[in-house]
Parts: structure tokens; C-alpha cells; sequence
């Protein structure tokens, strides 16, 4: 008894809020990438805050009700439709046995969470539901869905309540051009001055290539390199460094020309610089750009990437509370 | 007549042939059939096929050859 996928939409997997503590064996935390819009679904159709939800990446997939359910579908706008009548997002509502959950084209944003009274109940795996489809573990048998899978729901809590929605002041979408905050890091000495100002005051825009694994931008000037003796370990291109680490939402910058941010299912080291973090406020919105939006990166400091941090939490706080 | 658009289900770049060596779909004059592939839309590394969700004949294509689109735009303009 659960759901049943009629059709499967783009790329939709099953996602909770990510599989901590393995990044450093080469498995990614995975999860929702906008977790905000995530914690919200969950919320809203009364789970606890971290249970796995569908994420449906600009194309939403039609799913049929094997049983009663209450549902939200938060994050991007893509305007959910019960047996063709239309339901409103950031809102709870209520769905029969036999009914049909589909969903109109994209209005904005690019990722949209689908939460189900009771959770996805697919095994966990390591400690997670969420799907990391390059190494097929989690979510539904490590991939994202197809047409005939049926998915499990767990327990569902009674909390539920229909017509509750989050306040539209404490929901959050990107802006135009869209603005990621960074704070600059250990290889910002590897670029020229001129390069450093030119990739804060160039506009950039997501390449179509742009997924789960990074996000990837085009259209600014490539970077100067400050000349060196490429060290024992590094390639010869002036973007190479001694094999490292990567950080969740770390910028690389291969060959100097297309900056990538690190996302939910990224790689956990190599051998390219990386100009700087964008700030852990900010990563939620990364989830959220369609290809070709324009796109600024703003120079932060620590303490600004720490109040941005606490006032994140202030919003999410709000959003707990509006809907307790 | 009335005219009909097709609209992109997809953001990303649009293409109006399957490879770059070989034709187009759809010609501006061609008749469409509801199912008939008139484009592709590349996101996410892969390629996705745009199908007519209604039958008549193309009157205009309103995107270039590897333009951006956005989800819903309109690509082309049905007649009858």
C-alpha cells in the first residue's frame, strides 16, 4: 500500500535530508538539495521534519493512490493537480485511494518536494532514504524512479491537518539575478586580482549541465592564474592542485572557465582549486535555479556567513512554529 | 483557425534535429500529428524529446536552433 508511479517525471528520486558522516569514504551526503523546502513538506502534512519526501526535478511525475494520504508539494512552482483539479503549493490537502497526483509545467524554481502523510518508507541505507544514484544506494533501489514502481508509506502521524500552508513571508526563492554569498578560501592566492573582481562583478548563468552532483555556470571571463612551478603532485594546468578535499558547496574552477558548485552528490576530493565555499545559507537556493538563470557571486566574510547561518535557522524556526 | 502553441515541458537548450548531421523534425509548413517529435531539449547532461500535444500545421517557429528556454515557453505555432 503506498503510491504507485504512473509516470516518472525528469529525474525523481527520493530524498530525506542526507547520509552525514560517510563524506570522507567517498560517499556523498545526498539529500534534498533545497532542504528548506523539504523540512517544510514534511511539516506540513504532519512528519517529522527529516522524512523522505520525492524530489522532482522540473518535471513533476503523475503517481497514483494505492490509499488515503495528505500531501504538500513545496519548493519550486509546480502547480500540483489531484485527478486534474487543481491544489495549491506550500499547502496541505487531502488525497483518496484510486485518486491521481500530476503536475502542471514549471512556473519557477527548478525543484519541488513532494511529502506524503506517513514518509517514503524505502529501506534506509546507511542511515538514509535518500537517493545517490552515481553509487545506486538508497531511496528506491538506488536509482531515481520509473513507471510501474510502487513505493512503500510508512505510519503516518494523525498530525496532519488539510488547508494548513506555510505564510508566503517565510517562503524563500530565488531572486533575479540570483545572488550566492561566498566566502574565498585557501586558493584564492592562485588567481590574478583582476580575475578575483571579475568573477564577483561578472553575471553568470546555470549551464543546462547543472545537477545533484554540482552546478555549473557559464558566461564570465575565465581566470588569470598567478604563474608557477606546478608543485610535486599537481597537473601542469595552472587550475590543478595537489589532490584534496572538496567541501559541500566548494566552487572549482577547471581550466579556469566554468566555475562549478559542489552539491548534495558531489565528489569528495581531487585535484582542481577551488576559489572559495558558497555559504551554507545560501546552498538551499543553488536547488531552486533553472538552467540559463543569471547569477551573482557576492564576497561575504565569516561573520556574515554566520549571521546569514542564524537567521536561516530564525526563518526555518518561524516556519516550525507557524505550522505547530 | 485557430492557432495552438507547443510549449516546452523543459528548461535548457532546444534543438530543432536529433544530431547535428542530420535534418530537422519539422519544417515551418510541415504537418504535426499529437505525439510527433518537433524538437529536443537538453538538460542534465541528457536529450529529451518535445512531442506535439496537439495536430495541425507549423506556421512559425517562435525559438531558434540551440536557443535557452525556459519550462513552458512556447517553441512553435500550430495552425487548425
Amino acid at each position: 500500500m503506498g503510491i504507485r508511479v504512473l509516470s516518472p517525471g525528469l529525474a525523481t528520486s527520493v530524498q530525506d535530508l542526507g547520509r552525514p558522516g560517510y563524506y570522507h569514504l567517498g560517499i556523498p551526503i545526498s539529500g534534498g538539495m533545497d532542504r528548506f523546502s523539504l523540512r517544510a513538506a514534511n511539516l506540513l502534512v504532519g512528519n517529522d521534519e527529516g522524512a523522505a519526501v520525492l524530489e522532482a526535478v522540473f518535471l513533476g511525475p503523475e503517481l497514483e493512490f494505492t490509499q488515503d494520504a495528505t500531501v504538500a508539494v513545496t519548493g519550486a512552482d509546480l502547480p500540483p493537480k489531484l485527478d486534474g483539479e487543481p491544489r495549491e503549493t506550500w499547502a496541505a490537502f487531502a488525497v483518496k485511494a484510486g485518486q491521481v497526483l500530476s503536475f502542471d509545467f514549471l512556473k519557477s524554481g527548478a525543484r519541488a518536494y513532494i511529502a506524503i502523510s506517513g514518509g517514503i518508507d524505502t529501506p534506509p541505507a546507511l542511515g538514509s532514504r535518500s537517493t545517490y544514484t552515481l553509487g545506486a544506494l538508497g531511496g528506491h533501489e538506488g536509482r531515481n524512479l520509473m513507471a510501474g514502481d510502487a513505493l512503500p508509506l510508512g505510519q503516518a502521524s494523525g498530525g496532519a491537518a488539510e488547508g494548513r500552508s506555510v505564510p508566503a513571508k517565510l517562503r524563500r526563492a530565488p531572486g533575479t539575478p540570483a545572488e550566492l554569498r561566498v566566502l574565498t578560501g585557501l586558493y584564492w592566492h592562485r588567481i590574478t586580482e583582476d580575475s578575483g573582481r571579475n568573477f564577483f562583478e561578472d553575471t553568470w548563468k546555470v549551464a543546462p549541465e547543472a545537477d545533484r552532483i554540482g552546478y555549473r555556470f557559464r558566461g564570465g571571463q575565465p581566470l588569470s592564474f598567478v604563474d608557477r612551478v606546478p608543485p610535486f603532485g599537481a597537473g601542469s594546468d595552472p587550475s590543478n592542485i595537489v589532490d584534496s578535499c572538496y567541501p559541500y558547496g566548494s566552487i572549482q574552477v577547471p581550466g579556469g572557465t566554468e566555475p562549478i558548485i559542489l552539491h548534495r552528490d558531489a565528489v569528495s576530493g581531487g585535484g582542481y582549486f577551488m576559489l572559495g565555499t558558497v555559504i551554507a545559507a545560501d546552498m538551499d537556493l543553488i536547488g531552486q535555479l533553472q538552467p540559463n538563470t543569471p547569477t551573482k557571486f557576492v564576497s561575504v566574510d565569516m561573520a556574515a556567513a554566520l549571521s546569514a547561518r542564524h537567521d536561516r535557522a530564525g526563518l526555518m524556526q518561524e516556519v516550525r512554529n507557524a505550522l505547530s | 483557425m485557430a492557432s495552438k502553441q507547443v510549449l516546452s515541458p523543459l528548461p535548457g537548450v532546444f534543438y530543432r534535429k536529433p544530431a547535428p548531421d542530420q535534418p530537422v523534425y519539422k519544417e515551418k509548413g510541415d504537418t504535426v500529428a499529437v505525439g510527433d517529435v518537433v524538437g529536443l531539449v537538453e538538460v542534465m547532461k541528457s536529450f529529451h524529446e518535445v512531442k506535439a500535444d496537439s495536430a495541425g500545421t507549423i506556421s512559425k517557429f517562435l525559438v531558434e536552433n540551440e536557443d535557452a528556454i525556459m519550462a513552458g515557453q512556447p517553441l512553435l505555432e500550430l495552425d487548425g
